[in-house]
Order: structure tokens, then sequence, then C-alpha cells
């Protein structure tokens, strides 16, 4: 049973690369975003079934990191660099929301 | 030769936002997903907005991205040290083969 779980996801993950990589027509930024919103699809997987409160934790923060990455290809495949100003905002909240879950998590509230 | 440059820095962010969300998804408790998660930050998204500053050069988008490289080196460990410490505050357990806990202890010589 986990064999046919490690090679069913081997496939999935090959298969995705393969097919965006060689068989998809389209510019080299674009082809990297959707390599990765594939990634950003397993951090909501464990956002969603995270056994803990701090796994959703970690899996929200990195989605923020991973979306500022998305931000700045954006950026240079339309080359308008007022996607950038949304991607530095964007870093700035998540590290706030991360801080203030993190003390509401550790018991204790905003205003210690 | 800048703009094969570039492009290599921005394959390599890719690559590694890639290989930190497989350790999100793979690794056994919170402390392990939080370690691989964070090597998402350092050569991810940092070398993608790297790889943007070099395909630019000192205009308006170069410089937002280096803004954005030293937000990220600066809040990023910041809420990775939060989310670490609330997590072991909260008794979340690690995992089954965790060979030394140093912190625990530290907290039972503080108790006595």
């Amino acid at each position: 049973m986990k064999w046919l779980k490690w090679s069913l996801g081997l496939i999935i993950i090959i298969g995705f690369l393969i097919w965006d990589i060689f068989f998809l027509e389209l510019a080299f930024e674009i082809k990297l975003v959707n390599i990765i919103l594939f990634c950003s699809l397993f951090v909501l997987y464990r956002v969603i079934i995270g056994p803990s409160p701090a796994d959703r934790l970690v899996a929200v923060d990195i989605l923020g990191i991973l979306i500022v990455g998305m931000l700045a290809l954006l950026s240079i495949y339309y080359n308008k660099s007022y996607l950038m100003d949304v991607g530095l905002i964007w870093a700035l909240m998540s590290f706030i929301a991360s801080l203030a879950f993190a003390k509401v998590l550790e018991g204790r509230f905003l205003d210690d | 030769m800048i703009d094969l440059i570039g492009k290599i820095f921005i394959v390599l962010g890719v690559m590694f936002d890639f290989f930190g969300v497989l350790g999100l998804v793979r690794l056994p408790d919170v402390y392990n997903r939080l370690q691989a998660a964070t090597k998402c930050v350092t050569f991810g998204s940092a070398g993608i907005l790297f790889g943007v500053f070099i395909l630019n050069g000192f205009t308006t988008l170069g410089f937002k991205a280096l803004l954005g490289i030293v937000f990220i080196f600066i809040t990023s460990p910041v809420a990775a040290h939060a989310i670490s410490r609330a997590a072991h505050r909260n008794n979340i357990p690690t995992a089954e083969e965790t060979v030394v806990d140093h912190y625990e202890e530290d907290k039972e010589l503080k108790d006595e």
C-alpha cells in the first residue's frame, strides 16, 4: 500500500513537470509560475489535513513566501513594477500575521 | 550573458521552492517541517528576487526586488523562531524517532 502511494505521487509529479516544461507552448516565466502554483497545491494539502495548529501556521507562512516569488516572476513577464509593490506588502503582512497567531498559540494574548 | 545568469538564478529559486514544499509534505512532525520549509526562503524566493534584480539592473523593478530580499531575510527567521517556540510551549509532541530535546530539559531545570 505504501509503495502504491509512493509511485502514484511520483507519477503525478513527474508527469506534471514533463507536461509543463515540454508540451505547453508558453513563455519561460509562465511555465515557472505554473510550477509554483502546483507547489502551492501541496501547501494547501498541509493546511487542510495538518494534524496540529502549528502545522497549519507553518504552511500559511510558507504560502506567503511562495506568492512573493510568483509575483516577482509575473512582474518581469508583464514588465510592470507595481506587482512587486504587492509582493513587498504581502511579505510584511504575512510576517505580522505569523507573529500574532504564534502568540495566540502560545497561550498569551496580543496585549501581553 | 547577464540574461543567462539571471535565468539560472530564477530556475534555481523555483527548484528550491519545489524541494522545500516536498519536505513540508513528507516529513514527520512540526519541527522537521519547519526546518524544511524555511529552506524555501533563503534560496527559493530570495533566489527568484535576485534573478529579477540581475535581469533588470538598477531600474525601479530591480530596486524593489532588492528591497524584497531585505524584508524577507529580516522577517522570515523571526517568524520561524516564534512559531517553533509557540509549538513547543503548546506541548505539540515531537516525532517518535526524536533523539534529543534540549529545550524540554532546560524547562525542567528552570522549574526546579
